[in-house]
């Protein structure tokens, strides 16, 4: 079972850590990242695998969404289920 | 792998474009709630859909945080009351409709539909009961939605029924003068009414479902518009073909999310019902795709044109995305619901008669429309048999949902507050139907209806 991870707000020192290490707690393995930075704006994809999740996943998306809060950042974590329906037939 | 841009895509769909699920909706069946005496029946009631739609809320809130993707209502649709009602000897159906408010609160749904009535061909016991009680029904419950179909293209259209239609929506409108005339708003009155409507006002369980169902209703125009508007310089066909790539990629969400709920909650799963259904947030429209399509004003002439193509586009993309449709399935014009279409009314270009001639075109039928209150009863059924007339002939659903603003006339407005909106009167021509209303009987069904 996989999650995607997404941040897109301003740039600032720390945030692909930050994020990491909640991934850590939650024993949540980071398979992929990519990120760019157009002028100030930085956008980061993060595929997780969250099949060893140590919590219930509703509770990683509570707790990403208040780190974003917390950094003036939009963090949202989703089931990517969502996005295989979407854009795959 | 998932594109990383297709990632994008889908968070700025939800995040700034509005895409939500608009409704996970349960059909419960009533039918072995029946029995003579009706205290008997209300608690069947209660408790089954209690039983049933327990954890309703929850699954569908647990699916919102795991998916991220917004499900705006949970809702019940239920068998028809009128059916259940023919059994009791007390037909008191106000009593049922509070026994639907209270399971409704109990469950934490924002609407129960199915306070309803199927009278296309003629009234059996419990119909007339059941209508009779609509107004007061409306009256002293919140959550409660109620529907009456008049007609259908294989049976014609019951004109005594219509006839009390326009009476029932003017006690409707009456009994809730106090608040906003929300009554109507409330209360459908269909021709060719779907079974497994997911939408309210008119969602109600139909006696051919099964015992309980799983249905979805999509939304989307802000994704549709947004679309259209960043692609510039598109020809006809090639706005048909990005609409119904949107439709698509829209109505994947409402599968996945039907089938995910119909899967944790233990419930089949129905349909999706691959709709356009826009809410009063700006950028939420349906009229402004039209708008964007390249009307000055939605109403002007092309909207009849436009609205068919943009109809036509979202069911084709939709229908491939979902393994069964159903309900209404189409882009919704619900004046008060939807921002573009206030404005339009507000300045006056877009008008009943215009809107009547959408309605052939598209999902659904003259919906949330103020209209001022001091119009004839005789005059809201000539309204409802001239849509039941346009849905009978082409084989489709159509539906009246009017609200007469008592005490106000055209140029004052009416606020209903959250997805309901806020609607302007708009002008009714006044001339009398009353004769023609008064005569009765049934319009026989069309020639349609002979296909055997």
């Amino acid at each position: 079972m996989r999650a995607v991870i997404s941040v897109i707000g301003k740039d600032a020192v720390g945030i692909l850590a930050a994020v990491s290490a909640k991934c850590s707690d939650y024993n949540i393995n980071v398979l992929e990242v990519t990120q760019s930075v157009l002028q100030d704006m930085f956008v980061m994809v993060m595929m997780t695998d969250i099949s060893a999740i140590n919590a219930d996943f509703a509770s990683f998306v509570d707790e990403m969404d208040a780190l974003g809060k917390e950094k003036n950042l939009s963090i949202r974590a989703m089931h990517e289920d969502i996005f295989n329906a979407m854009h795959n037939i | 792998m998932i594109n990383h841009n297709d990632i994008l895509e889908t968070i700025t769909m939800i995040q700034e474009e509005n895409l939500d699920i608009r409704t996970i909706t349960m059909g419960i069946s009533l039918l072995d709630c029946c029995h003579s005496d009706i205290d008997v029946v209300c608690d069947k009631i209660y408790n089954k859909i209690t039983t049933y739609a327990k954890d309703l809320v929850k699954t569908g809130e647990q699916i919102e945080k795991e998916f991220g993707i917004p499900i705006i209502n949970k809702r019940i649709s239920v068998t028809p009351i009128a059916m259940i009602l023919a059994a009791c000897e007390n037909k008191d159906a106000v009593k049922i409709a509070l026994t639907l408010e209270k399971a409704a609160v109990t469950c934490g749904v924002n609407f129960i539909g199915g306070f309803s009535a199927l009278v296309q061909k003629g009234f059996a016991h419990g119909d007339r009961e059941l209508i009779e009680a609509i107004p007061e029904a409306l009256a002293v419950t919140e959550h409660v939605c109620s529907s009456v179909n008049i007609g259908s293209t294989k049976t014609g259209i019951n004109m005594d029924a219509v006839k009390l239609m326009g009476e029932t929506v003017v006690k409707a409108a009456e009994r809730t003068k106090d608040n906003n005339c929300i009554g109507p708003a409330k209360l459908v009155v269909f021709c060719n009414a779907p079974e497994d409507n997911p939408f309210m006002a008119g969602a109600f369980h139909g006696a051919g479902e099964p015992d309980c169902v799983i249905n979805v209703g999509v939304s989307g125009p802000g994704v549709v518009r947004a679309a259209l508007a960043k692609s510039k310089g598109l020809d006809l066909t090639q706005v048909a073909d990005l609409i119904k790539r949107t439709a698509f990629k829209i109505t994947r969400m409402g599968q996945l999310v039907g089938t995910e709920a119909s899967k944790r909650l233990g419930v089949p799963f129905g349909i999706v019902d691959l709709s356009l259904a826009p809410t009063p947030a700006v950028g939420d429209s349906v009229a402004y795709i039209l708008e964007e399509i390249g009307l000055d004003c939605c109403g002007c002439p092309g909207t009849t044109a436009a609205l068919a193509m943009l109809n036509d586009a979202v069911k084709k993309g939709g229908v491939m995305a979902s393994s069964h449709v159903g309900g209404l399935s189409g882009a919704f014009i619900p004046v008060s619901e939807d921002a573009g279409m206030i404005a339009a009314a507000r300045n006056g270009c877009l008008r009943l008669e215009k809107l009547e001639a959408m309605t052939a075109v598209c999902s659904v039928g003259l919906d949330m429309i103020v209209i001022p209150g001091d119009t004839s009863a005789a005059t809201i059924s000539a309204i409802i048999a001239d849509e039941a007339a346009i849905g009978m002939v082409n084989s489709k659903t159509t539906a009246v949902r009017v609200i007469p603003a008592i005490g106000k006339n055209v140029g004052d407005e009416l606020e209903f507050g959250g997805l309901l909106g806020s609607g302007p009167v708009m002008p009714v021509n006044t001339a009398s139907p009353e004769k023609f209303i008064n005569r009765g009987g049934r319009i026989p069904a069309p020639m349609q209806s002979l296909k055997n």
